[in-house]
């Protein structure tokens, strides 16, 4: 929902806190989901996280998700997909060149990453390109499985 | 300028040391000179004489042509195919790859054919959307943008590997290039934007029109700031106004166009307009070269080609240098006119 999407990014703080808790959550429980077994697991994940992430940041579900690194605003609602920042389309208004009635996800992601300390740093990191084999895929279960294997 | 070692026309030049290319664009760069580059707008027509035409008309005045691909999301002859062309005969296209309409599996096919027949420079563009253009029912593939194609790009270059991590015998021995636009929001990030390209592969960028310097030479500061000056080669898109009417039209229709007002109030209030506009832009260029850290400009004419070498020469920014193109060392009387 866009006007919910809006409060997500001008929360960005409070939300990248609240992810950082639950991101060492997730990674502390690698070992029960391991018991468990990440597949089977999978699917009732991505329907928590959908249901979540869908409501509050319009979640597209790329599967490799950089809200952190985006000020808390989707780069997937990009109509061009664009991962690393704007086009140059961008309107005067700060619109969408292709979809005049929203913001630009862009501009919204740079004010959201002004509220998150270092925000700054990480929207300059440059995003490599997407894997679409992820698309549909738990975020959460493949940070939990990536960060717990890389100490 | 000429090259001593300059072969025969479509013959890559030797690459010197810390260049990338073997092509000329670079070396005008790499020597420090002040370089122009255009935009050629590819036909809808399959009559390759109808590329050369509009090749000609550049002649003398340009140190490489920009080949569109697709731009505005309308359809013309692609520009791998103006590249393969203009290569046959010696000049040095820049080729514009959008990420638009083909997916990393075609776009990294192109690359290596391009650079197989002889494009020495490639200009990696995320692309205007779809329904800019004369198809909007068409689908829009954006399966990267121009930061992941730049650095898949200089993957081929440099680490002889597709993405995928598949070898390729051969590497790309290419001058990658990216596009930025100073005047489109937010202002305040846009240099650090532009820092990820160069992060990414950038080796010079070519940005959209700027009519308005005081934008631009807060950019250029910002850029200054981030050190990126020693990095990459800055060149200013720039263009003759037709008129105050298309002046106008193209600031309310060319995503991210910039015009300011005081520019078409001056263009309103001349006789000629299109005389006043190419004025204008010979003025602007003139002040865009006395700023720190620009290496050349991008005279983009839409439908007024014919004015490009006009306005280069009454810039007077080549300093007589005569750029090469088919016919300059035939024996001939020159058509130049001092500059």
């Amino acid at each position: 929902m866009y006007a919910v999407r809006q409060w997500s990014v001008r929360h960005a703080r409070g939300l990248n806190s609240f992810y950082r808790r639950f991101e060492r959550l997730l990674v502390g429980m690698d070992g029960l989901f391991c018991a468990l077994g990440y597949q089977r697991i999978e699917r009732p994940v991505v329907v928590v996280e959908r249901a979540v992430k869908g409501l509050l940041f319009d979640c597209r579900m790329c599967g490799q998700c950089v809200l952190s690194s985006t000020g808390m605003s989707c780069p997937m609602n990009c109509p061009k997909n664009l991962r690393n920042g704007p086009c140059g389309g961008v309107r005067a208004d700060d619109r969408c060149e292709v979809k005049p009635d929203m913001k630009c996800v862009w501009v919204e992601a740079y004010r959201g990453s002004l509220r998150i300390p270092g925000g700054l740093e990480a929207l300059s990191a440059v995003q490599c390109a997407v894997d679409h084999r992820q698309q549909g895929c738990s975020s959460w279960l493949s940070v939990a499985r990536e960060k717990s294997a890389t100490p | 300028m000429k090259f001593e070692d300059e072969p025969v026309p479509g013959y890559p030049l030797p690459i010197l040391p810390g260049h990338t290319s073997p092509g000329r664009f670079e070396r005008v760069l790499r020597a420090g000179g002040f370089a122009v580059t255009t935009e050629l707008a590819p036909p809808d027509s399959a009559d390759p004489e109808d590329v050369y035409r509009r090749a000609r008309v550049f002649d003398g005045y340009v140190d490489a042509i920009n080949a569109t691909d697709g731009s505005g999301a309308n359809c013309h002859m692609s520009s791998l195919a103006v590249c393969a062309l203009l290569t046959r005969v010696g000049y040095a296209p820049i080729m514009q790859i959008s990420c638009r309409d083909k997916n990393r599996i075609a776009i990294q096919g192109d690359i290596l054919g391009a650079a197989a027949m002889g494009v020495c420079n490639i200009l990696c563009l995320t692309g205007d959307g779809v329904q800019a253009g004369d198809h909007p029912q068409a689908k829009p593939v954006f399966d990267l943008d121009c930061v992941s194609l730049l650095e898949i790009a200089r993957g081929l270059r440099d680490e002889h590997r597709f993405q995928s991590g598949r070898k390729i015998t051969a590497a790309p021995r290419v001058f990658f290039g990216a596009a930025e636009n100073p005047a489109a929001l937010p202002h305040e990030w846009r240099a650090r934007r532009l820092a990820k390209k160069v992060q990414a592969g950038a080796q010079f960028i070519q940005t959209q029109y700027c009519y308005e310097l005081s934008l631009l030479r807060a950019f250029m500061a910002q850029i200054e700031a981030l050190g990126l000056i020693e990095r990459v080669f800055m060149l200013v898109g720039i263009g003759p106004l037709r008129s105050a009417k298309a002046a106008e039209w193209m600031r309310q229709h060319v995503p991210g166009m910039h015009v300011p007002d005081a520019l078409i109030a001056r263009l309103q209030g001349a006789q000629d307009q299109a005389r006043e506009g190419r004025s204008i832009c010979v003025e602007l260029i003139q002040q865009i070269r006395e700023i720190r850290g620009v290496s050349g400009v991008h005279v983009m004419a839409y439908r007024q080609e014919e004015s490009v070498a006009e306005v280069i020469d009454r810039s007077g920014v080549l300093k007589g240098r005569a750029p090469w193109f088919p016919a300059r060392d035939l024996p001939q009387p020159s058509h130049r006119t001092a500059s």
